[in-house]
């Protein structure tokens, strides 16, 4: 399996992933500048989290204007399957990749910390290593994190399975007691409608290992290298 | 010719930042605001000196990058 992490100016999780990337793949994924519009071509692009272009305008919106984001998105729209994790997740709502836009969070904080998911599909080459229905814990890091789409589109995205995992308590609930961000439907992150482009603000990427203090994010990056190797 | 453009939430989009400045206001004291929404201003200075050419180019500019017309809605306005 091939994989290529983007990195733009102001992205601070792209080494997590690499290293992330490498413990599961047991190879090195390529480092892709957000000018180089040409590069190999693999099996899965990763968008990093962090603050790209500081954020300007709207968050991701420059990003996704950037030369190696066309590229992806003709890639992504030929099948290659793309993970968007925070900033990245921002990144493809901007450009249109996937459903949807992340406003600022509605208690109007940066929130910091762990909290657990709910995996809402396990038929995914995203998660395929997790149980539909599993409770994992997964740390957010986000100001804009608030998922909106119109009703419209919200009803879409729930009857074709769309939502990939959603915030809920350590026991599995989804309540507005357990939305860190005022989410819709308590929305953590969400496929386009082939299921190829994944979009979420948790960091699987941040707990693939146990000196990290947890190792729920590994089976997500062990499913991507079962299913594309 | 100068273009202003102000970037705002569209209607039954929640603004929390607005919340917190209608919220504020009260409690400095101001009565009788009954909605603050927080939103954007843009202004460009164009080479454009057709105003139907400039309001074409200018909306194109605020649907590809200057709004994101998901969450927000854009007014234009023009002047010579």
């Amino acid at each position: 399996m091939k994989a290529a992490v983007i990195v733009f100016p102001g992205s601070n999780c792209d080494r997590d992933i690499q290293v992330a990337l490498r413990q599961s793949m047991g190879s090195e994924p390529q480092m892709v500048w957000h000018k180089d519009a040409d590069f190999d071509s693999v099996d899965l692009i990763c968008l990093p989290g962090g603050f790209s272009y500081g954020d300007y305008l709207r968050c991701g919106a420059m990003s996704a204007k950037s030369p190696v984001m066309k590229e992806v998105i003709a890639r992504a729209n030929k099948g290659v399957p793309v993970l968007g994790i925070c900033n990245g997740f921002q990144i493809l709502a901007e450009s249109g990749l996937v459903p949807g836009a992340l406003m600022r969070n509605a208690g109007l904080k940066f929130v910091c910390r762990d909290l657990h998911l709910k995996v809402e599909r396990n038929d995914s080459i995203f998660t395929s290593g997790y149980a539909a229905g599993q409770t994992i814990r997964i740390p957010v890091a986000h100001h804009d994190g608030n998922y909106f789409v119109d009703s419209e589109g919200l009803k879409a995205l729930e009857d074709n399975n769309q939502v990939a995992f959603r915030y809920c308590g350590a026991d599995g609930t989804v309540d507005l007691a357990n939305n860190p961000n005022g989410s819709l439907n308590n929305i953590a992150g969400v496929y386009n409608a082939k299921g190829n482009v994944l979009g979420m603000m948790p960091h699987p990427e941040r707990l693939c290992d146990a000196a990290l203090g947890g190792t729920d994010g590994r089976a997500m990056f062990e499913s991507l290298v079962a299913a594309l190797s | 010719m100068k273009a202003r453009i102000h970037v705002t939430l569209k209607n039954g989009v929640l603004d929390p930042q607005g919340k917190a400045i209608e919220h504020t206001l009260g409690s400095l004291g101001f009565a009788g605001v009954n909605q603050a929404r927080q939103g954007k201003f843009i202004e460009l200075d164009l080479e454009e000196t057709d105003k139907a050419k400039a309001h074409e180019a200018v909306t194109a500019m605020c649907e590809k990058l200057l709004a994101n017309t998901v969450i927000e809605n854009y007014s234009i306005d023009l002047e010579q």
